[in-house]
């Protein structure tokens, strides 16, 4: 065989293993967000959830369960999970550096310094706690930006003032919860958890708009990302305007992560590990934002499933993440082992 | 040629640092022994130093007893935690690994959280062991998982395997700090980041293992050299690169888990003060392990004597104060400072 056709083959095989793998991710994803609407206090067969939220059938007690109670929940959950799934994915690839999650280069801390100062001065609630979320994300981001640039960001100069501002704002949210009031500070707490049932409409609908608009925008720069993971001077001589791809790739990830804030509070580990898992799902056809996406969703959906109903007492979704995350993560580390998959 | 030159002449520079490092650190303790929440006459704190017995006045009872084993323990914990900072950043060759993001912190909150509420223990002393024990175990299980598998324990799985451990202790912390009220009250006192209130017991209990892990990393410098440089050069240069990764987990353990045990988490310190020094002394880490080693305790120090004056009588825990103060400066120096990459 000429290597010509072995080439092609192998390409072929990896685009065939990413197709299967997306379908399966979607598939699960499809299955998790059905059966979250089915389990509860008031149980439902998955054809009386599937008919309700697609309004093929009018049965007002199933329609109340389901599109009033269970199904903005579930939503949340899965935009949320997308959400962090693909930004999550883009600030490593962008950054190069597999820990270099939103969650520690300073986005979310923005985002919780802004939501605590609400919740603690201003005794805020809902949507003014959210809109002060998204607005601290923002400016985290935008703050972090413009102290890295010089003739341009590089990643490890990003990642060390995502560092700074994150300890800053990290600080500041210390500083202002000893001064709080009990009650202002387990609310304060409360909300640093995470949770995708405080989600009201209007943020959810917003954050659904974002990611129907963002997230294709996403798939299309995928090609971008991978020439800039290769490093700024071949990513230019492969034809990529490497400052602009970063910008408008940053700014997508930036956006998806401040909406998914402002509407369930900073969660924890969703973004820093659907990456890693869906690349190992993937095997040499790692990178997909996508796949990446649909893991998030995955992950966050499976773990309000065990937060609300296998819990003895209801939990805040940001709580399990970690328990339900971690274990499947160290599992791949310790079973992928083939040469390039393990990292 | 042109680059011994180079080296000598950066250590003709670097060496008398150390020196100047030193004394500003002995300076920093001084401050830290003389300067608090409540004001001491600098006569006072001398006579109470100089006979080193108790008399029973306040102001010999606050310096013997309190200001001075705080002082000593901020020194020691912030060596240790630099240098651990250091050799975690060399070893998984990622600026952003620290004793938070290998799952230090949070093992040794679990096991606290664990003998509040199962053994039902109580008090700081008993706590520190556990928290002591825990974070060996977050260590031994990140490295035990990232080095199954063919490759063995590669930066990328090390990083990977600490991030989820850490957040798989951190959930079963919250879960049952959310559950039990005891449990959230004790863990409070400990996780503050602080430190206050640990005195003579604690600083007794933890410098043998501090101590010990600190004189044992000086020995790592060229081997972390060896292993920046890329794990098959490192292996090119006649490194055993599986071993010197486990010994500097087993030191890190000693430091880190040490130093968290003693005073809680305390991020700043081991994740930011390691770039400052490789910011002044460049890639070499038989450089970057001594300067972190000095410039840590001194950053820890100044950072609680602040927090001890500003809001006076009150005091500010040092974490907050290093975030604040800390943070910006140390983003001035990434913005405006030379930049060499890790």
């Amino acid at each position: 065989m000429t290597t010509a056709v072995l080439l092609r083959t192998t390409r072929r095989r990896r685009t065939a293993r990413a197709l299967l793998v997306t379908a399966a991710l979607a598939g699960a994803v499809a299955t998790l967000f059905v059966v979250t609407m089915m389990v509860g206090s008031f149980r439902l067969s998955a054809g009386e959830v599937i008919a309700s939220v697609l309004h093929l059938r009018d049965e007002p007690s199933v329609d109340f369960v389901v599109r009033g109670l269970r199904l903005p929940t579930a939503l949340s959950a899965l935009t949320v999970g997308l959400a962090l799934g693909a930004s999550g994915t883009i600030f490593q690839q962008l950054l190069r550096n597999p820990l270099a999650s939103p969650d520690f280069v300073g986005i979310t801390s923005g985002a919780s310094l802004a939501a605590v100062f609400g919740i603690v001065l201003l005794q805020a609630g809902g949507l003014v706690v959210s809109g002060l979320a998204l607005g601290g994300a923002l400016l985290a981001a935008l703050l972090m930006y413009v102290l890295a640039w010089r003739d341009g960001v590089s990643g490890y100069r990003f990642i060390l003032i995502g560092i700074g501002v994150a300890v800053f704002f990290e600080g500041m949210t210390g500083y202002v919860l000893t001064r709080a009031q009990l009650f202002e500070a387990r609310q304060a707490m409360h909300w640093l958890t995470g949770s995708v049932g405080q989600a009201s409409g209007s943020e959810l609908r917003l954050l659904s708009i974002a990611l129907a608009v963002l997230l294709p925008l996403a798939v299309l720069l995928q090609r971008q990302l991978r020439a800039l993971e290769l490093g700024d001077d071949a990513a230019r001589a492969l034809g990529t305007r490497t400052e602009l791809s970063r910008a408008g790739l940053l700014a997508v990830a930036v956006t998806l992560v401040a909406l998914a804030v402002a509407v369930a509070g900073p969660i924890i580990f969703v973004a820093l590990v659907a990456g890693p898992i869906a690349d190992r799902l993937l095997g040499p056809a790692g990178g997909g934002v996508l796949p990446a996406a649909l893991a998030g969703a995955a992950l966050l959906l499976t773990a309000d499933l065990v937060a609300v109903h296998l819990m003895p007492t209801p939990l805040p979704t940001g709580v399990v993440t970690g328990a339900v995350g971690a274990p499947y993560l160290l599992w791949l580390l310790a079973t992928t082992n083939r040469q390039g998959a393990g990292g | 040629m042109s680059v011994s030159v180079q080296t000598s002449r950066r250590a003709t520079a670097l060496g008398p640092g150390l020196v100047v490092l030193g004394a500003v650190l002995a300076v920093v303790a001084f401050l830290s022994i003389t300067m608090g929440s409540r004001s001491i006459g600098l006569g006072e704190v001398l006579r109470a130093l100089g006979s080193l017995d108790d008399d029973g006045s306040i102001g010999s009872t606050v310096t013997l007893e309190m200001r001075v084993p705080r002082t000593l323990l901020g020194i020691l914990v912030g060596a240790a935690l630099g240098v651990a900072g250091a050799i975690l950043q060399g070893v998984t060759r990622n600026p952003l690994a620290d004793a938070g993001i290998m799952g230090i912190n949070s093992g040794a909150a679990a096991f606290v959280v664990t003998a509040v509420t199962v053994l039902g223990l109580r008090g700081v002393e008993v706590y520190i062991w556990f928290a002591f024990a825990g974070a060996i175990a977050a260590l031994v299980l990140v490295y035990a998982i990232a080095s199954l598998g063919r490759e063995g324990a590669t930066p990328v799985k090390l990083a990977l395997a600490g991030a989820a451990i850490a957040a798989g202790f951190g959930s079963l912390t919250t879960g049952i700090v959310m559950t039990n009220v005891d449990a959230l009250n004790e863990l409070r006192f400990w996780q503050v980041g602080s430190l206050a209130g640990r005195y003579a017991p604690i600083l007794i209990g933890v410098a043998p293992f501090l101590i010990a892990g600190l004189i044992a990393s000086l020995a790592f410098g060229r081997s972390l050299n060896g292993l920046a440089l890329g794990e098959d050069v490192a292996r090119g240069l006649g490194q055993r690169v599986g071993l010197t990764r486990a010994a500097a987990f087993g030191v890190v353990a000693l430091l880190a888990g040490g130093a968290t045990a003693a005073c809680g988490p305390i991020i700043f310190v081991g994740l930011v003060v390691p770039h400052i020094a490789r910011f002044l002394c460049g890639p070499d880490y038989r450089w970057i392990l001594p300067y972190s080693m000095l410039l840590s305790p001194i950053v820890l120090l100044l950072a609680d004597v602040l927090g001890r004056v500003v809001t006076a009588p009150d005091e500010l825990q040092v974490g907050v104060v290093l975030g604040v103060v800390g943070a910006p400066v140390f983003v001035g120096i990434v913005r405006y400072g030379r930049l060499s990459e890790a």
